[in-house]
């Protein structure tokens, strides 16, 4: 192949594109601006951490199938650390946008940030819906008898049957979390690209 | 050359200060520990709940005069399931938001006959019934007028419907087959038959429980449970979890519209409370490009707090 | 591993306590998680950050 030829590749193209973004010490960097400096800051890795655990249970829990937990304490013991991790994912994912709506994270060519933040966090609502549908108890009933008339209302529900209990077990292991994983990907990918927002200007010079 | 106007809401000025040491694989780790630890704490001291699922069979067991009441609504077609339009069958337009006839326009598309399914065909599973198949055979051939008699003598005399001895006694002459279905659908459902009927109907494999979940939501007991654990929608019970357990806070706002006017005496509540909701998830999406709600941070002026080293800093400079 | 065989030291199965004032209605323990929720993003924006010495330095 010649040099040209190389050059035109898809390959070398997508590769040269992800490096100029996102060079190795933009991706894992050794610094941070000096502004980023307040616990408020945590909160962001919180969630991910949460998302980690929240998927570890899951992944035990999936290891004996559905009802598993119903007759066995350490399948028991695992939906309790898959309850409380989503517990903790939700409160760190609420405080983190708290904290950064109040820096107006958006600025400076941030707005996509916050869009796959917010689109994230209502993808996670998703989930933990039909989280909730799949237990197989009594709660799973009641919760599946009630939103079927939110979701029938919209017309979704003649394709998402809230009471079909292996399509909703189906969403909450595989579509759903695989689309929480691409999006909560893309946000970090975007805040290392973007880097963290800097503080809002006290004296700016507003040009005409 | 004209410069841009430099909007404190949306740009910011590049950043020329300093940078100090940072290991994000460590921050990472240490809050994966943290909130790994954490989630174990709660386990071990908390638990979770795990009420066992109500069956057809509890149901009718524990109140069988709601079970029968309701086996006749699915009969005479006045159940819940039997009205309720889109996606289950055509007996209603459904809700509407504003002139959107939403569900109706997708359509039917979970077929669910109450008539059928809930009672004739589960009936017709149970073998060695030679007064019920004789009785299944005269509904068959009967006309719809015929069976609109009988439904409604039965209908009329269920006010004074009891079970007695493990059978539906009501007082109703001319009510064809009906009461023998009544009093048969009911004694299956206790022995746990009525359950296994309508999950796997003409299948082996099944994991859709569409018919046994709107049976038992159409009668009293699943939802005086729910009623009793504060689950209820006038209960704010979408943000609630059993017992004491920590539920669903973020769905607060989501609940919150269902407790006031005019969605609290609305028909068409749950399609208008989705419509705003929507709509409020889209104005979060795009709070970047909303003027005065964007400004709400600088307004408040919270970040000061939060970068108050960094405007220390500035103003000893 | 023992505690697996162990149900939940404090398990929270009793009927729920609940708050009323007007038409809210409000578990005690989605009050507490929200009370929680509330008072960490309080502390998390006041309480101090440890490094200052050093990002005084690199400023």
């Amino acid at each position: 192949m010649s040099y040209t030829e190389i050059e035109r590749q898809w390959t070398t193209r997508l590769r040269r594109r992800f490096v100029h973004l996102l060079p190795p010490e933009k991706l894992l960097p050794d610094t941070q601006p000096t502004y980023v400096s307040s616990w408020i800051y945590v909160f962001g890795v919180t969630t991910l951490s949460a998302l980690v655990v929240v998927i570890a249970s899951g992944s035990l829990l999936a290891l004996r199938g559905p009802q598993w937990w119903h007759t066995s304490s350490v399948g028991h013991f695992v939906n309790s650390l898959h309850l409380w991790s989503v517990e903790i994912f939700f409160f760190a994912m609420v405080v983190h946008l708290w904290g950064k709506y109040f820096m107006a994270a958006w600025r400076g060519g941030r707005a996509l940030t916050w869009m796959t933040g917010v689109v994230t966090f209502l993808t996670s609502i998703a989930a933990a819906f039909t989280g909730y549908v799949s237990q197989t108890n009594f709660d799973s009933q009641w919760i599946s008898t009630q939103a079927k008339d939110g979701i029938n209302a919209t017309g979704a529900g003649a394709y998402f049957n809230v009471l079909n209990m292996g399509q909703m077990l189906m969403w909450h292991i595989l579509l759903l979390p695989l689309a929480a994983v691409v999006l909560t990907a893309l946000h970090v990918l975007l805040v290392r690209i973007k880097g963290v927002v800097p503080p809002f200007e006290e004296h700016v010079e507003v040009n005409a | 050359m004209r410069t841009k106007r430099f909007r404190p809401d949306v740009d910011v000025a590049p950043w020329k200060g300093g940078h100090s040491p940072y290991d994000i694989i460590k921050e990472g780790t240490i809050a994966l520990v943290v909130v790994g630890l954490l989630t174990l704490v709660f386990a071990v001291v908390f638990g979770s709940p795990d009420e066992p699922a109500v069956t057809i069979k509890t149901w009718s067991n524990a109140t069988p005069v709601d079970f029968a009441v309701t086996a006749l609504s699915e009969l005479n077609q006045t159940s819940g399931s039997a009205m309720y339009g889109a996606p289950y069958n055509n007996a209603s337009v459904g809700q509407k938001l504003g002139p959107l006839e939403l569900a109706k326009w997708v359509g039917a598309r979970v077929p669910v006959n109450t008539v059928r399914d809930f009672v004739i065909n589960p009936l017709k599973s149970l073998p060695d019934q030679p007064v019920l198949t004789a009785d299944l055979r005269q509904w068959s051939k009967a006309s719809a007028s015929t069976r609109a008699l009988w439904l409604k003598d039965y209908t009329k005399a269920s006010a004074n419907l009891k079970v007695v001895n493990g059978q539906v006694t009501v007082s109703a002459n001319n009510a064809g087959p009906v009461p023998v279905f009544i009093n048969d659908l009911t004694q299956m459902a206790q022995t746990g038959a009525l359950d296994q009927a309508l999950v796997t109907q003409s299948e082996f494999y099944t994991t859709n429980f569409t018919l046994p979940l709107l049976f038992l939501a159409d009668g009293s007991y699943l939802s005086n449970l729910a009623q009793h654990q504060h689950l209820s929608g006038d209960q704010w019970g979408m943000m609630n979890e059993l017992g004491n357990y920590p539920g669903q806070a973020w769905l607060w706002l989501y609940t919150f519209w269902y407790q006031i006017p005019p969605f609290n005496s609305s028909a068409n509540a749950d399609v208008l409370v989705w419509g705003l909701m929507m709509a409020l998830s889209v104005v979060l999406l795009l709070v970047p490009f909303i003027p005065g709600l964007r400004s709400i941070p600088r307004k408040t002026r919270i970040y000061r707090v939060i970068w108050r080293e960094h405007y220390q800093g500035s103003a000893e400079e | 591993m023992p505690f697996t065989h162990v149900a939940a030291l404090l398990p929270l199965d009793t009927l729920g306590h609940y708050l009323h004032w007007h038409f809210i209605e409000i578990s005690v323990a989605n009050f507490i998680v929200i009370v929680l929720m509330v008072a960490t993003f309080i502390t998390a924006l006041v309480a101090p950050f440890p490094g200052r010495r050093r990002r005084k330095e690199n400023q």
